[in-house]
C-alpha cells in the first residue's frame, strides 16, 4: 500500500518542511478532541459530587431553649455529630483564662463562638475520626473538662481545643448562624 | 536480543521494553494497524464498530447508574425518580443509557442485516456468525432484565409476561417460572436477581465480542462483492482507511443518537413506566420495548400457548443454522438476482411483525402476524435451501480490485487518486 499512499505525502511536503497544514489538522483536531473527551468526562465525574436531595439536607436547625447551662446535644449535620453545648460561666472562664501559648493550635475561645455560652462544634476528633466522649454528664471529659476521644486519647478543653493527645487541630467549629435567640441553623 | 523476548520493531524505548516483554502493542499494529481489509466496503461495514462503541456507552452510563440505583421493590422507582432529579446530570446518564439500549438494536439489526445481504454467515465465517447471535441473544436477556430496574408498570408486566413463557412448557414448566422468580410473583427476589445479572451480563457480552472479533481476524471480514481478496491489491490496511470510514460514520450514528437523547429521550420508551409497579393492576396494553416487538408478534401469531413459544425461540434459533440452510455458494446478494428479492421480501416481514407485535393482539394483525411469520420461516427453511439449487447467479468479478482498477495490477501514475475515492 505504501506506493498509493507515496502522492498524497509528496502533495504535502511540497508545501516546505517544518510546520505542514497537516500538522495544523492534527494539533486542532487534537485540541477539540481533547475538548470533547473533557465535556463528555465532567457528567460522569460531577454525577459522584453530592446531589441535590444530599444538598437539600445539609442544613439541621437546632432549638437550644431545652438545654440548661452545663448540658449538651448532639444533633446530626450532613451525616456527623455535631455537639452543642450551653456551657456555665466557669467554663467559659476556663476556656478564656486559658494563655493561647499553651495551646497545639492556638485559638481564642472569642473566636470560636457567636454566644459567649454557646459552644457548637463537630463532634468528629481531628486524629482520625472517632466521636469523642463528653457529651453526657456521666461521661469521662478528659483532664480539660471538654471531651475526651477514647481511640487514642485526645483531650478537649471547654473549648473544643485540642490540649494533649495525638489530635492535631482543634474540634472544628461548623458554619452556623442563630436563627432567633434559641435557634440556630447549622450549615 | 535476549532469549525469551518478542521481537518488537517499535522505536519508543519504553514501549518498546513492553512490547517485548508483553508485545500487546505489536499486536494492535497487526489487528487494528496493518490489518489487511477488503477495500471495497460500503458504509454497512462501519456497524460491527459502532455496536463495540455503544457497548462501551452502556457499560460506563450503566455503572454510574448502578452507583446511585436501589435494587429493592421498594425504593427501585424512587431511586431512578432520584437519578433524573437530584444526581448531577443523572438525567442524561440515564437517558443515554435507555437510549443506548435502542441505539444498541439499531445498530445490531442494521448490522446482522449486512450479514444476511452480504452472505457473512457462508463458510469460512460460520463460527463467526454464531457467536453473532449468541451475542443477540445475550443482548436480548440484558436488555429485557434492565428494562424491569425501574420498576414502572411495564417493569413488572413486561418482567411478569415473559417469564410466564416459561410456564408454557409441560411438567417442569410452572417449577421453571418459580425459579426464576424466586417467589411465586415477580417481586423482590426476581428484582434483586434481575440487578445481578443485569450487571454481569454485559461482561459476558464483552468476552463474546473479543470471540467474535477473534475468529474475524483469522477468516478475514468479508465484502460487498462476497469473494475473496486475492491479494495485497484487493485490501487496504485498517489503519488509517477503515479506522477514518468507521469515524464518519461514528459522527452520523453520534447526531442520532444525541438527537434522541436530547429531543426525544422517551420516544422509544412507553408513558406507563412512569406508573410504579402495582402487582393488582395490569396496564391496558402491554407491549415489549420496540426491539423485541418482531418476535413478540411471532409469539403472539400462534394461537397455542407452547406453540407461540415455540415458534419465538425458534425464530432466533432457525439463526443457528443458516449457514447450513443456505446451500448456495454465492455470498453476497447482489449477484443473486432471486434471492435477494426474497430476503427484501423477509426484510418487509421482519418489519411488518414489529409494526403488528405493537397493535393489540386481534384481527387483522393476527392475521398479518402469521402471514408475516410463515413467510420468516420459509425464507430461511425453505427458500434459501431450495434458491441454492435452482437459482443461476451473476458472474462473479475476477477479483475486489479489477472492476474499479481496470487491470487489477500496479497502478500507471496519473490514476493514482481516483481511483481511492471511488473505493
Amino acid at each position: 500500500m505504501a506506493e498509493t499512499m507515496a502522492p498524497a505525502k509528496a502533495a504535502h511536503g511540497a508545501e516546505g518542511s517544518g510546520e505542514t497544514r497537516r500538522d495544523f489538522l492534527m494539533l486542532t483536531t487534537g485540541a477539540f478532541a481533547a475538548v470533547g473527551v473533557g465535556v463528555v468526562v465532567w457528567p460522569f465525574i460531577h454525577s459522584m459530587n453530592p446531589a441535590r436531595d444530599v444538598l437539600a439536607l445539609s442544613s439541621t436547625e437546632v432549638d437550644l431553649a431545652p438545654i440548661a447551662a452545663g448540658q449538651a446535644v448532639t444533633v446530626m449535620w450532613r451525616g456527623k455529630p455535631v455537639f452543642v453545648r450551653n456551657r456555665t460561666a466557669e467554663e467559659v472562664q476556663a476556656a478564656r483564662a486559658t494563655p493561647l501559648s499553651e495551646l497545639k493550635d492556638p485559638a481564642p475561645d472569642q473566636g470560636r463562638v457567636q454566644r459567649d455560652q454557646w459552644l457548637v462544634v463537630v463532634g468528629v476528633c481531628t486524629h482520625l475520626g472517632c466521636v469523642p466522649l463528653g457529651q453526657k454528664s456521666s461521661d469521662p471529659r478528659g483532664d480539660y473538662n471538654g471531651w475526651f476521644c477514647p481511640c487514642h486519647g485526645s483531650h478537649y478543653d471547654t473549648s473544643g481545643r485540642i490540649r494533649k493527645g495525638p489530635a492535631p487541630t482543634n474540634l472544628a467549629v461548623p458554619e452556623y448562624s442563630f436563627t432567633s435567640p434559641t435557634q440556630i441553623r447549622i450549615g | 536480543m535476549a532469549i525469551g523476548l518478542h521481537d518488537s520493531t517499535i522505536s519508543n524505548p519504553v514501549i518498546r521494553w513492553v512490547d517485548q516483554r508483553l508485545p500487546i502493542f505489536t499486536m494492535m499494529q497487526k489487528e487494528y494497524g496493518t490489518f489487511p481489509t477488503p477495500r471495497n466496503f460500503n458504509y454497512f461495514w462501519n456497524f460491527g464498530a459502532l455496536a463495540m462503541v455503544t457497548l462501551m456507552i452502556m457499560i460506563a452510563t450503566g455503572i454510574f447508574l448502578a452507583m446511585n440505583y436501589t435494587p429493592h421493590t421498594s425504593y427501585a422507582f424512587d431511586s431512578v425518580e432520584r437519578i433524573m432529579r437530584d444526581v448531577n446530570y443523572g438525567w442524561l446518564i440515564r437517558y443515554v443509557h435507555m437510549n443506548g439500549a435502542s441505539m444498541f438494536f439499531i445498530v445490531v439489526y442494521i448490522h446482522i442485516w449486512r450479514g444476511l445481504y452480504y452472505g457473512s454467515y457462508k463458510a469460512p465465517r460460520e463460527l463467526l456468525w454464531i457467536l453473532g447471535v449468541v451475542i443477540f441473544l445475550l443482548m436480548m436477556a440484558t436488555a429485557f432484565m434492565g428494562y424491569v430496574l425501574p420498576w414502572g408498570q411495564m417493569s413488572f408486566w413486561g418482567a411478569t409476561v415473559i417469564t410466564n413463557l416459561f410456564s408454557a412448557f409441560p411438567i417442569v414448566g410452572e417449577h421453571i417460572v418459580t425459579w426464576l422468580w424466586g417467589g411465586f410473583s415477580v417481586d423482590n427476589p426476581t428484582l434483586n436477581r434481575f440487578f445481578s445479572l443485569h450487571y454481569l451480563m454485559p461482561f459476558v457480552i464483552a468476552g463474546v465480542v473479543f470471540l467474535h472479533v477473534a475468529a474475524l481476524h483469522i477468516t478475514g471480514s468479508n465484502n460487498p462483492l462476497g469473494i475473496d481478496p486475492k491479494g495485497p491489491q484487493d485490501t487496504l490496511p485498517f489503519h488509517p482507511y477503515y479506522t477514518a470510514k468507521d469515524s464518519v460514520g461514528l459522527v452520523v450514528y453520534f447526531i442520532v443518537f444525541a438527537f434522541l437523547v436530547f429531543f426525544t429521550p422517551n420516544m422509544l420508551g412507553h408513558p406507563d413506566n412512569y406508573i410504579p409497579a402495582n402487582p393488582l393492576v395490569t396496564p391496558a396494553h402491554i407491549v415489549p420495548e420496540w426491539y423485541f416487538l418482531p418476535f413478540y408478534a411471532v409469539l403472539r401469531a400462534v394461537p397455542d400457548k407452547l406453540g407461540g413459544v415455540l415458534l419465538m425461540f425458534g425464530s432466533i434459533a432457525v439463526l443457528f443454522i443458516l449457514p447450513w440452510l443456505d446451500t448456495s455458494p454465492v455470498r453476497s446478494m447482489r449477484f443473486r438476482p432471486i434471492a435477494k428479492w426474497a430476503l427484501f421480501l423477509w426484510g418487509i416481514a421482519f418489519v411488518v411483525l414489529g409494526w403488528a407485535g405493537g397493535k393489540p393482539a386481534e384481527q387483522p394483525y393476527v392475521l398479518i402476524s402469521q402471514i408475516a411469520t410463515a413467510y420468516y420461516f420459509a425464507y430461511f427453511l425453505i427458500i434459501l435451501p431450495l434458491l441454492g439449487r435452482l437459482e443461476r447467479p451473476l458472474a462473479l468479478p475476477e477479483s475486489i480490485a479489477l472492476p474499479v482498477l481496470r487491470g487489477g495490477g500496479p497502478l500507471p501514475a496519473g490514476a493514482m487518486a481516483k481511483p481511492m475515492e471511488k473505493a
